[in-house]
Protein backbone atom coordinates (compact mmCIF):
# COMPACT_ATOMS: atom_id res chain seq x y z
CA UNK A 1 0.00 0.00 0.00
CA UNK A 2 1.23 3.14 -0.95
CA UNK A 3 1.63 5.99 1.61
CA UNK A 4 -0.97 8.42 1.84
CA UNK A 5 -1.64 11.56 -0.18
CA UNK A 6 -1.59 14.90 1.14
CA UNK A 7 -4.18 16.62 0.39
CA UNK A 8 -5.79 20.96 1.12
CA UNK A 9 -8.93 22.05 -0.38
CA UNK A 10 -10.32 25.49 0.92
CA UNK A 11 -12.86 27.20 -0.27
CA UNK A 12 -13.04 30.73 -1.30
CA UNK A 13 -16.13 32.96 -2.38
CA UNK A 14 -17.49 30.20 -3.79
CA UNK A 15 -14.98 28.54 -5.86
CA UNK A 16 -13.00 25.47 -3.96
CA UNK A 17 -9.11 24.99 -4.70
CA UNK A 18 -8.30 21.61 -4.27
CA UNK A 19 -4.31 20.91 -4.16
CA UNK A 20 -2.95 17.23 -4.24
CA UNK A 21 0.53 15.33 -3.39
CA UNK A 22 0.55 12.22 -4.16
CA UNK A 23 3.28 9.97 -2.94
CA UNK A 24 4.46 7.72 -5.83
CA UNK A 25 7.11 6.47 -7.58
CA UNK A 26 6.40 7.21 -10.94
CA UNK A 27 9.28 5.27 -12.74
CA UNK A 28 9.34 5.85 -16.48
CA UNK A 29 10.95 2.52 -17.66
CA UNK A 30 13.52 4.45 -19.79
CA UNK A 31 16.46 4.38 -16.47
CA UNK A 32 18.51 1.55 -15.46
CA UNK A 33 20.11 0.50 -12.72
CA UNK A 34 23.41 0.74 -11.24
CA UNK A 35 23.67 -3.06 -12.82
CA UNK A 36 22.45 -2.03 -16.47
CA UNK A 37 18.70 -3.78 -16.14
CA UNK A 38 15.93 -1.97 -17.01
CA UNK A 39 13.61 -0.35 -14.04
CA UNK A 40 10.15 -1.32 -14.93
CA UNK A 41 7.97 1.48 -15.43
CA UNK A 42 5.10 1.53 -12.44
CA UNK A 43 3.16 5.09 -12.71
CA UNK A 44 -0.61 6.52 -11.57
CA UNK A 45 -2.55 5.85 -14.41
CA UNK A 46 -6.10 7.02 -13.70
CA UNK A 47 -6.65 9.39 -10.89
CA UNK A 48 -10.63 11.23 -9.89
CA UNK A 49 -11.66 13.49 -7.74
CA UNK A 50 -14.81 13.75 -5.92
CA UNK A 51 -17.10 16.55 -3.82
CA UNK A 52 -18.97 14.63 -1.97
CA UNK A 53 -20.27 12.16 -4.86
CA UNK A 54 -20.14 14.42 -7.65
CA UNK A 55 -16.82 13.97 -9.89
CA UNK A 56 -15.01 17.30 -10.43
CA UNK A 57 -12.21 15.78 -12.22
CA UNK A 58 -10.47 12.63 -13.82
CA UNK A 59 -7.37 12.72 -15.52
CA UNK A 60 -5.13 9.74 -16.87
CA UNK A 61 -1.44 10.18 -16.55
CA UNK A 62 1.57 9.02 -18.10
CA UNK A 63 4.67 8.41 -17.31
CA UNK A 64 6.34 11.78 -17.95
CA UNK A 65 4.41 13.03 -14.84
CA UNK A 66 6.81 13.96 -12.08
CA UNK A 67 7.63 11.81 -9.08
CA UNK A 68 5.09 12.32 -6.20
CA UNK A 69 2.91 14.20 -8.74
CA UNK A 70 1.23 17.61 -7.57
CA UNK A 71 -1.75 18.33 -8.96
CA UNK A 72 -4.09 21.94 -8.43
CA UNK A 73 -7.57 22.45 -9.61
CA UNK A 74 -10.50 24.29 -8.89
CA UNK A 75 -14.33 23.53 -9.27
CA UNK A 76 -17.61 25.61 -8.57
CA UNK A 77 -19.24 25.59 -5.10
CA UNK A 78 -18.09 23.67 -2.14
CA UNK A 79 -18.58 24.44 1.32
CA UNK A 80 -16.73 24.29 4.12
CA UNK A 81 -16.62 20.76 5.97
CA UNK A 82 -18.16 19.05 2.45
CA UNK A 83 -15.89 15.92 1.36
CA UNK A 84 -13.14 15.92 -0.69
CA UNK A 85 -12.23 12.34 -1.96
CA UNK A 86 -9.34 11.34 -4.56
CA UNK A 87 -9.09 8.41 -5.63
CA UNK A 88 -5.83 6.83 -8.08
CA UNK A 89 -4.46 3.79 -9.37
CA UNK A 90 -1.49 2.46 -11.10
CA UNK A 91 -0.31 0.46 -13.81
CA UNK A 92 1.02 -2.04 -11.49
CA UNK A 93 -3.21 -2.17 -10.28
CA UNK A 94 -1.93 -0.60 -6.88
CA UNK A 95 -4.69 2.29 -5.91
CA UNK A 96 -5.32 4.70 -2.79
CA UNK A 97 -7.87 6.87 -1.88
CA UNK A 98 -8.00 9.58 0.67
CA UNK A 99 -10.38 12.16 1.39
CA UNK A 100 -10.11 15.45 3.26
CA UNK A 101 -12.88 18.15 4.58
CA UNK A 102 -13.43 21.30 2.75
CA UNK A 103 -11.40 24.05 5.04
CA UNK B 1 -9.31 -27.48 -36.57
CA UNK B 2 -8.01 -25.84 -33.88
CA UNK B 3 -10.82 -23.52 -32.91
CA UNK B 4 -8.68 -22.13 -30.12
CA UNK B 5 -6.66 -20.69 -32.01
CA UNK B 6 -8.82 -19.36 -34.69
CA UNK B 7 -10.68 -17.81 -31.57
CA UNK B 8 -7.42 -16.08 -30.40
CA UNK B 9 -6.73 -14.40 -33.64
CA UNK B 10 -10.44 -13.08 -34.07
CA UNK B 11 -9.92 -11.15 -30.67
CA UNK B 12 -7.00 -9.90 -31.73
CA UNK B 13 -8.32 -8.99 -35.55
CA UNK B 14 -11.31 -7.23 -33.22
CA UNK B 15 -8.76 -5.46 -30.96
CA UNK B 16 -6.90 -4.14 -33.94
CA UNK B 17 -9.85 -2.86 -35.61
CA UNK B 18 -10.62 -0.86 -32.65
CA UNK B 19 -7.40 0.75 -31.77
CA UNK B 20 -7.71 1.49 -35.56
CA UNK B 21 -11.19 3.40 -35.29
CA UNK B 22 -10.07 5.01 -31.79
CA UNK B 23 -7.31 6.51 -33.65
CA UNK B 24 -9.07 6.99 -36.97
CA UNK B 25 -11.47 9.44 -34.76
CA UNK B 26 -14.28 7.38 -35.70
CA UNK B 27 -15.00 5.94 -32.25
CA UNK B 28 -16.17 9.16 -30.05
CA UNK B 29 -13.32 9.69 -27.36
CA UNK B 30 -15.74 9.50 -24.64
CA UNK B 31 -16.30 5.75 -25.66
CA UNK B 32 -12.71 4.83 -25.85
CA UNK B 33 -11.68 7.19 -22.79
CA UNK B 34 -13.18 4.44 -20.49
CA UNK B 35 -10.24 2.94 -20.01
CA UNK B 36 -6.70 4.48 -19.94
CA UNK B 37 -5.39 5.20 -23.49
CA UNK B 38 -3.15 3.47 -24.10
CA UNK B 39 -2.68 4.40 -28.20
CA UNK B 40 -2.27 7.93 -27.08
CA UNK B 41 0.45 7.63 -24.14
CA UNK B 42 2.40 5.48 -26.48
CA UNK B 43 2.35 7.85 -29.42
CA UNK B 44 6.08 8.42 -30.67
CA UNK B 45 4.93 11.74 -33.01
CA UNK B 46 2.63 14.55 -32.22
CA UNK B 47 0.59 13.59 -35.52
CA UNK B 48 -0.17 10.05 -33.34
CA UNK B 49 -1.05 11.39 -29.74
CA UNK B 50 -3.09 14.31 -31.29
CA UNK B 51 -5.06 11.50 -33.68
CA UNK B 52 -5.18 9.21 -30.74
CA UNK B 53 -6.55 11.65 -28.21
CA UNK B 54 -9.14 12.50 -31.34
CA UNK B 55 -7.70 15.83 -32.19
CA UNK B 56 -7.03 15.72 -35.85
CA UNK B 57 -5.12 18.12 -36.49
CA UNK B 58 -5.89 21.07 -34.14
CA UNK B 59 -5.94 24.69 -34.42
CA UNK B 60 -3.93 26.97 -32.52
CA UNK B 61 -5.57 29.14 -30.27
CA UNK B 62 -4.58 32.49 -27.89
CA UNK B 63 -7.44 31.58 -25.55
CA UNK B 64 -5.21 28.89 -23.60
CA UNK B 65 -2.51 29.90 -21.31
CA UNK B 66 0.17 27.77 -20.50
CA UNK B 67 2.35 28.70 -17.14
CA UNK B 68 5.60 27.18 -16.72
CA UNK B 69 9.06 28.35 -16.75
CA UNK B 70 11.44 29.80 -19.70
CA UNK B 71 14.09 27.50 -18.33
CA UNK B 72 13.92 24.72 -16.23
CA UNK B 73 16.83 24.04 -14.05
CA UNK B 74 15.96 20.52 -13.31
CA UNK B 75 13.94 18.74 -15.95
CA UNK B 76 12.52 16.28 -13.34
CA UNK B 77 10.15 19.00 -11.67
CA UNK B 78 8.79 21.38 -14.30
CA UNK B 79 6.31 22.86 -12.92
CA UNK B 80 3.74 23.48 -15.67
CA UNK B 81 -0.35 25.05 -15.78
CA UNK B 82 -3.02 25.43 -18.11
CA UNK B 83 -5.98 28.35 -17.90
CA UNK B 84 -8.04 27.69 -21.04
CA UNK B 85 -10.14 30.64 -21.05
CA UNK B 86 -12.83 29.19 -23.65
CA UNK B 87 -16.05 28.62 -22.67
CA UNK B 88 -17.08 24.87 -22.11
CA UNK B 89 -13.96 23.63 -21.89
CA UNK B 90 -14.18 19.46 -21.04
CA UNK B 91 -10.42 18.39 -21.71
CA UNK B 92 -6.49 19.49 -21.10
CA UNK B 93 -3.74 17.75 -22.10
CA UNK B 94 -0.16 18.32 -21.25
CA UNK B 95 1.73 16.85 -24.19
CA UNK B 96 5.91 17.41 -24.04
CA UNK B 97 7.22 16.92 -27.86
CA UNK B 98 10.53 15.59 -27.48
CA UNK B 99 9.82 13.23 -24.38
CA UNK B 100 9.74 9.51 -25.07
CA UNK B 101 6.31 9.38 -23.76
CA UNK B 102 5.08 12.84 -25.27
CA UNK B 103 1.42 12.69 -23.25
CA UNK B 104 2.10 13.32 -19.76
CA UNK B 105 -1.47 13.96 -18.54
CA UNK B 106 -5.34 14.18 -19.84
CA UNK B 107 -7.52 15.62 -18.12
CA UNK B 108 -11.42 15.14 -18.28
CA UNK B 109 -13.07 18.38 -16.93
CA UNK B 110 -16.81 18.20 -15.95
CA UNK B 111 -19.25 21.30 -15.89
CA UNK B 112 -18.45 23.25 -12.94
CA UNK B 113 -15.19 22.46 -12.87
CA UNK B 114 -13.16 25.57 -13.93
CA UNK B 115 -10.25 24.73 -16.81
CA UNK B 116 -7.02 25.81 -14.22
CA UNK B 117 -5.12 22.90 -13.74
CA UNK B 118 -1.11 22.62 -12.51
CA UNK B 119 0.92 19.72 -12.59
CA UNK B 120 4.64 18.97 -12.37
CA UNK B 121 6.10 17.22 -15.32
CA UNK B 122 9.71 15.66 -16.65
CA UNK B 123 11.33 16.69 -19.76
CA UNK B 124 14.18 14.81 -20.84
CA UNK B 125 15.29 17.89 -22.91
CA UNK B 126 14.81 20.95 -24.48
CA UNK B 127 11.24 21.59 -26.03
CA UNK B 128 7.67 22.90 -26.71
CA UNK B 129 5.66 21.97 -24.07
CA UNK B 130 1.67 21.78 -25.88
CA UNK B 131 -1.41 22.47 -23.94
CA UNK B 132 -4.34 20.57 -26.34
CA UNK B 133 -7.90 21.45 -25.26
CA UNK B 134 -10.92 20.56 -26.40
CA UNK B 135 -13.61 23.46 -25.99
CA UNK B 136 -17.69 22.84 -27.41
CA UNK B 137 -16.45 19.45 -29.05
CA UNK B 138 -13.72 21.40 -30.84
CA UNK B 139 -9.83 20.80 -29.95
CA UNK B 140 -7.20 23.47 -30.14
CA UNK B 141 -3.54 23.68 -29.09
CA UNK B 142 -1.09 26.32 -27.59
CA UNK B 143 2.59 26.16 -26.87
CA UNK B 144 5.53 26.96 -24.79
CA UNK B 145 8.94 26.25 -25.02
CA UNK B 146 10.73 24.99 -21.74
CA UNK B 147 14.26 25.07 -22.09
CA UNK B 148 15.96 22.47 -19.84
CA UNK B 149 19.42 22.43 -18.08
CA UNK B 150 19.24 18.91 -16.89
CA UNK B 151 17.26 16.31 -18.22
CA UNK B 152 15.04 14.41 -15.72
CA UNK B 153 14.21 11.13 -17.66
CA UNK B 154 17.85 9.70 -17.54
CA UNK B 155 19.60 7.55 -15.19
Amino acid sequence: MANPMRIRAAAKDGLTEVRVLMSHVMETGQRKDAAGATIPAHFITELTAKHNDRLVLSAQFGPSVSTNPYLAFKFNGGAKGDKITVSWVDNKGDSRTDEVQIA
Amino acid sequence: MNHQRRDVLKAGGSLGLFGLLVAAGLIRPEVAEAAWNKGAFDAKTLDEAFAALGAGKPADSADIQITAPDIAENGAVVPVGVVSNLPKTEQIAILVEKNPFMLAANFEIPAGTVADIQTRIKMGQTSDVYALVKADGKFVVARKEVKVTLGGCGG
